[in-house]
């Protein structure tokens, strides 16, 4: 018996180690779960990109569910990401405000002119303030907030059909259900 | 010809400086060195195995000037790290907090250690307890 025990412990490392492989594949390992999940989304009142002399602010968007979509011109996979919200942003039934992260309004602008506009409103967090106060780090991220406020589901990176498909759809299904 | 150089050279040496540490107005050298103190116990969240004092990413950039400002104000290191956890999570915090999920990352090692000497020990006490074979002085060496 003490014989095979070398043996048992080799088993155990390599055990541990395919369970590593295994876990680093199939885990996104930059991903950090957001501690606003469930919390009411920070305050923030920032002007729209095409008019700076207005301005939306949280309150204004209670009542009704919206995704907020974190993005800039300068971000490359934003403009992956760009294409799937044209064609399926109108669809989710929610409405789609974006967040010109860090970004100047002129370039956005002709970032949005040059691949078409999906969102309903556009807000233009220059100084990326209250992307910080969202916890943004890496753009695209996207927040569904549900009607009174409340951050229900957080992407951070693309939102590939894949994932639309299997998480943001089923959150958006979610708001109906959930108790306020 | 020389001096042109040297005076260029030199010129590029003091610019490299420059970009490598961002300009805030400390108001004195204490200020300084806690803020260098808490920005390394702090994680840049774009490269996420760098810390916030090192990091060169944008992000960590307006996070190293908001924990800045936040000094001027005069929060303390503690309110300045929780304002980082509520946005970030723990993950910002190179050191993580002792709670119920955690105390295996915390005392894991210290478990194994113990294993490891309750091991040897008992090894050790067993071979004590043989009798020890009277040492034969004709072997040759």
């Amino acid at each position: 018996m003490s014989r095979l025990l070398p043996f048992f412990g080799f088993i155990l490392i390599v055990a541990l180690f395919a369970f590593g492989i295994h876990w680093n594949r199939s885990h996104d390992m930059n991903w950090v779960p957001s501690p606003l999940i469930d919390k009411p989304a920070p305050e923030f009142n920032l002007p729209l990109l095409y008019d700076s002399t207005k301005s939306l602010s949280r309150a204004e968007l209670l009542g009704k569910p919206y995704l907020l979509n974190v993005f800039g011109s300068w971000c490359v996979t934003c403009q992956d990401e760009h294409p799937i919200l044209m064609a399926q942003g109108k669809a989710l039934g929610v409405r789609l405000i974006g967040m010109d992260w860090k970004d100047s309004p002129d370039a956005a602008k002709r970032w949005l002119a040059q691949f078409g506009n999906p969102y309903d409103t556009i807000i233009a967090d220059a100084d990326g303030k209250t992307g910080i106060d969202f916890g943004v780090y890496g753009a695209p991220e996207s927040y569904l907030v549900d009607a009174h406020g409340v951050i229900r589901y957080k992407r951070i990176g693309m939102l590939t059909p894949q994932i639309i498909d299997r998480e943001l759809k089923p959150a958006i299904a979610r708001l109906q259900t959930t108790p306020p | 010809m020389k001096r042109i150089v040297l005076a260029i050279a030199l010129l590029f040496a003091g610019l490299h400086v420059a970009f490598a540490i961002d300009p805030l107005p400390f108001t004195d050298r204490a200020q300084e060195l806690r803020f260098q103190h808490l920005t390394r116990q702090l994680r840049c969240l774009v490269c996420q195995n760098q810390d916030l004092a090192d990091s060169d990413a944008d992000l960590a950039k307006d996070l190293r000037r908001q924990v800045f400002q936040m000094m001027q104000e005069g929060k303390t290191d503690d309110e300045i790290k929780q304002y980082l956890v509520s946005r970030y999570n723990d993950f910002v915090l190179y050191d993580p907090p002792l709670q119920a999920g955690t105390w295996l990352l915390w005392f894991g090692p210290l478990a194994f250690v113990l294993i490891g000497g309750i091991i040897v020990a008992r090894i050790v006490r067993k071979r004590a307890s043989v009798p020890q074979e009277p040492i034969d002085s004709r072997e040759e060496w």
